[in-house]
């Protein structure tokens, strides 16, 4: 994984996301709310504190697959 | 974190699944899932009623998802793939696991799960969740894999593992029972459950044939007592001999019976039908089967 392809796919992973599906999700593990953060195509859950990671449009919703989040 | 006994090996699954997915054209065994899907086509449609927000949970491939974006059923369509796929433009797609429902209570109108609850650990708790994500009135529509399914595998290896190594272990699921996943629903707070089992035989040229297919549906053994060694090269030929030699047709073809468990169920909602309270009756039994009312203690027949 580098930096420099990511950066390049952001703005059209950025628009991808349906704004509706957003609305209905919650983290599996707190069924807290998530919020969205275009910049790192990410789900982050503070009440979990893992962010899910958003590949190639579709939102992975696995805490396996989740960055831990640093205090 | 739920107290249930960990059954299968999640993550096992989902990696296999996710292998066979990967293999392009590696499709054989889709047919169990479009065999589904077909039916998917009749249950909904003898429900007259459309669904804002319908949802594909958990199935390997998007066959019900497509089948819903096709649907003048549902308007909006949302995919919970079990793996990592290709996006289509027809629905919405996330990956995520039944166990773990990453949805907003009372938010969807109709959830559809093709052959993918019998592999979780937790089904009553999946059920719950299922039933809080939708809205009242809204309707899980479901098929399993049920307990009939591969019999005749489950017999050869049991066979064949006590004859070659004095012990048998389990090599294929166990899939749920028709009779207990009534009353789960119920458990689970659905309303008006409904469950019934669909069981048909699927001939194969020899067992080779019918597990490179369990293979191709990634269902091969996740299994948490599954044997961690391998099974035996000697173990496995013995099994398919007896497979071969006690469940083929006169034409050497080789049977294997599936059956799948279709259950549904209603979120509350006040406009249901509900039994009436006890004592509320208005009219007479007697009065509506035209004969003389019995007093209890007294014996039919007499006076």
């Amino acid at each position: 994984m580098t930096d420099e392809p990511s950066t390049e796919r952001l703005p059209q992973g950025a628009s991808r996301i349906d704004p509706k599906l957003l609305e209905i999700l919650v983290c599996p593990l707190t069924r807290g709310p998530l919020d969205y953060d275009s910049a790192r195509q990410e789900l982050v859950s503070r009440s979990a504190k893992l962010a899910y990671p958003i590949r190639d449009g579709i939102p992975i919703m696995l805490p396996e697959e989740a960055r831990r989040l640093e205090d | 974190m739920s107290g249930a006994p960990m059954l299968f090996d999640r993550g096992l699954g989902r990696e296999r699944l996710a292998r066979a997915l990967r293999r392009a054209g590696d499709h054989g065994a889709a047919f169990l899932l479009r065999r589904a899907a077909d039916e998917l086509d009749d249950r909904l449609g003898a429900i007259l009623r459309r669904f804002e927000t319908a949802v594909d949970l958990g199935g390997a491939l998007p066959y019900a998802a497509a089948f819903l974006a096709g649907s003048p059923q549902a308007d909006r369509v949302i995919r919970i793939a079990p793996a990592p796929e290709a996006e289509d433009p027809r629905w919405a797609t996330i990956v995520g696991d039944e166990e773990n429902l990453p949805l907003e209570p009372e938010n969807v109108d109709l959830v559809v799960s093709l052959l993918s609850l019998q592999g979780v650990n937790d089904l009553p708790g999946a059920l719950v969740q299922i039933r809080r994500a939708l809205r009242p009135d809204g309707l899980l529509l479901a098929c399993l894999v049920g307990g009939a399914t591969l019999t005749e595998l489950r017999q050869a290896f049991t066979q064949a593992e006590s004859e070659m190594e004095g012990g048998a272990s389990p090599r294929v699921f166990p899939f749920a029972d028709v009779r207990d996943l009534g009353a789960l629903l119920q458990r689970a707070g659905f309303a008006l459950p409904v469950t019934d089992t669909d069981a048909f035989t699927v001939r194969y040229s020899d067992p080779l044939a019918l597990m490179r297919d369990l293979r191709a549906m990634g269902a091969t053994n996740t299994l948490m007592a599954r044997r961690r060694t391998p099974l035996r090269r000697a173990t496995l030929i013995r099994a398919l001999e007896i497979y071969a030699e006690r469940f083929s047709d006169p034409d050497g073809r080789i049977r294997a019976t599936f059956e799948f468990i279709w259950l549904s169920g209603w979120a509350p909602h006040e406009s249901q039908q509900k039994p009436l309270r006890p004592g509320s009756a208005k009219a007479r039994l007697a009065d509506a089967l035209g004969v003389r009312e019995q007093p209890t203690g007294e014996k039919p027949g007499e006076g």
